[in-house]
């Protein structure tokens, strides 16, 4: 190679193209973002998606309703129970059955539960991301007290089907309130720790305060949904809204914040934990000790183990819904839940078949990744990735 | 519970009273509405549900597309909207034939439909005329067909 060869041509200097992932450790999962930069300035962000796409939608068609259940812990897999709630409440409304309210109080539960994980999840890797290497470790030792809760309650660690159309897959195992009230007593502590190691912070604020900015016009004009929606300031959550397993007999409050930046979301996410906490202790009382965990639906729900053993039409109804399942009549429903990431919705089309003629997951990852542009134009390359923890995406959810 | 009141839903009323084509069909089911509209008018009543300060449906949750196929017209979009202010849903939904369907985007009104868009293209193969950047975005570019569509099998060409 000459020297006139690497020689700058005359004329405007053109920016640089850098492709962040699709692996780099900030991206969680397999993100790819091409930015284009000035120095260290970013001048657009486009964001390349699908790289974990299964095409679970595709696949549900050719599944039983009771089936696809299993595909929608592997949506988003760090809050498994939403994904099953979800489903199961489409389900439920398109057949038109209303489940006991025990199985409701525990699906309340449990899915705050899972709320409290997924957001340890999401604390521990933004604040790693940002150089915050202790929270991490506390954040998964609590997390993982929750998936010993799962385990005991389901059977599995992450991939737990739990929820099943009609109410729940198995009576919970004795004792199991009391390790929900062990990680309950211990997590106002836990989170206060975790506030303290950050909420005060210089060197978190200077990384978070002000960064990635979103007004509330902005949000609600790129359907941006969940904490982040919150943290702009509009206090649409759809356990309010839209109330659904009896979310309305429970006392919480909407948290939101009017700062609309990094730090925002964190305070929201933070405070939304503790709300959860609420509602677990709520529940823990609501529940009652006995009673059906599952709705009765000759035909649709299946039957208890002990009928099934004992009575010929038991016998029957069994093998037929796990054999071909139940068809719910022609019709198209939307159930939205509030998942922790935002407004989950399950779109689901029946033609009068065993098997949905059409699943949509409307994935609340999917939708907020679209606003990643709006939070890190015009600024540095760092807040690039804390703009992209932040929004905190699943990419199991974005590709589905 | 089938509805009985049919189309006596206030929304759909406004809807009607501003422009009786706009509404070609009123569907409910288990409570919630889902209002056909011809594909030529849907910009405009997205533009009039959006921006109508009695209504402000300003939050587009999801865009998805139902393949009817083999009956015409084929593809059923629906839009679901959202009013944040008056705390209501509203499904509209438009059907396009099987033959080159296309139909103008609503990214003008709602922001967020790009991406929306984009994967409604990529797996059911829907063109939306005014879309900057028209692109697949679940599968891989050099993809072949849309995989969603009802004549596409589940196991792919092989």
């Amino acid at each position: 190679m000459t020297i006139s060869s690497i020689e700058t041509p005359a004329g405007p200097a053109q920016p640089m193209v850098l492709n962040m992932g699709p692996q780099h450790p900030s991206t969680h999962g397999v993100l790819r973002v091409i930015l284009e930069l000035d120095g260290e300035t970013v001048l657009s962000a486009k964001s390349v998606i699908g790289y974990l796409h299964t095409g679970i939608e595709k696949s549900c068609e050719s599944k039983t309703y009771s089936q696809c259940i299993t595909l929608t812990d592997r949506i988003d897999y760090l809050a498994p129970l939403s994904n099953n709630l979800g489903f199961c409440l489409a389900a439920e409304r398109l057949i038109g059955i209303e489940i006991p309210k025990r199985a409701q109080y525990i699906r309340v539960l449990l899915t705050e539960l899972t709320r409290i994980s997924s957001h340890l999840v999401w604390l521990g890797t933004h604040a790693i991301d940002l150089g915050a290497m202790s929270v991490f470790l506390y954040c998964f030792r609590e997390r993982e007290e929750i998936m010993k809760i799962y385990e005991y309650v389901s059977g599995q660690r992450m991939m737990t089907s739990y929820f099943r159309i009609g109410g729940l897959a198995l009576e919970p195992p004795p004792g199991w309130l009391d390790r929900v009230q062990r990680v309950v007593d211990a997590m106002p502590g836990h989170i206060d720790e975790y506030e303290t190691l950050l909420t005060e912070n210089r060197i978190w604020i200077a990384r978070t305060k002000g960064v990635g900015m979103l007004s509330a016009e902005d949000a609600i004009a790129m359907g941006v949904s969940g904490p982040l929606l919150r943290a702009s300031g509009v206090a649409y959550d759809v356990r309010k809204m839209f109330p659904y397993s009896s979310y309305d007999e429970f006392e919480f409050n909407i948290q939101t914040d009017n700062g609309g930046d990094c730090y925002a979301r964190y305070k929201v996410r933070v405070a939304e934990m503790r709300e959860s906490l609420k509602i677990i202790r709520q529940a823990m009382d609501k529940i009652p000790s006995e009673g059906p965990f599952r709705a009765e639906l000759p035909g649709v729900i299946p039957p208890s183990r002990e009928e099934m053993k004992t009575s010929i039409e038991g016998l029957i109804y069994h093998f037929k819904i796990f054999t071909e399942g139940f068809a719910p009549p022609p019709g198209e429903v939307y159930q939205a839940i509030e998942s922790p990431r935002g407004e989950l919705g399950v779109f689901m089309a029946s033609d009068g078949s065993p098997k949905p003629y059409r699943v949509k997951f409307r994935a609340p990852s999917f939708v907020n990744l679209q606003s990643l542009p709006n939070l890190c134009v015009g600024r540095l390359i760092a807040d690039v990735v804390a703009c992209i923890g932040t929004t905190d995406i699943v990419l199991g959810e974005v590709d589905r | 519970m089938e509805s009985k009141d049919l189309g006596k839903n206030p929304v759909v009323q406004k809807l009607r009273d501003w422009d009786p084509q706009a509404v070609a069909e009123v569907i409910e089911f288990r409570g919630e509405t889902t209002v056909v509209v011809p594909a030529q008018q849907l910009l405009r009543a997205a533009e009039y549900l959006a921006t109508e300060p009695s209504l402000r449906f300003t939050f587009l949750s999801d865009l998805t597309i139902v393949d009817r196929f083999p009956i015409e017209p084929r593809f059923e979009l629906n839009y679901q909207l959202l009013s944040l202010d008056r705390r209501e849903r509203l499904r509209l939904q438009v059907r396009l034939a099987g033959a080159e369907p296309t139909i103008a985007s609503v990214i003008p009104v709602w922001p967020t439909a790009n991406w929306h868009e984009r994967e409604s293209f990529d797996l059911f193969g829907v063109r939306f005329h005014g879309h900057p950047d028209l692109t697949r975005i679940l599968m891989p570019d050099e993809w072949e067909g849309h995989p969603l569509r009802k004549d596409y099998p589940v196991e792919g060409f092989r």
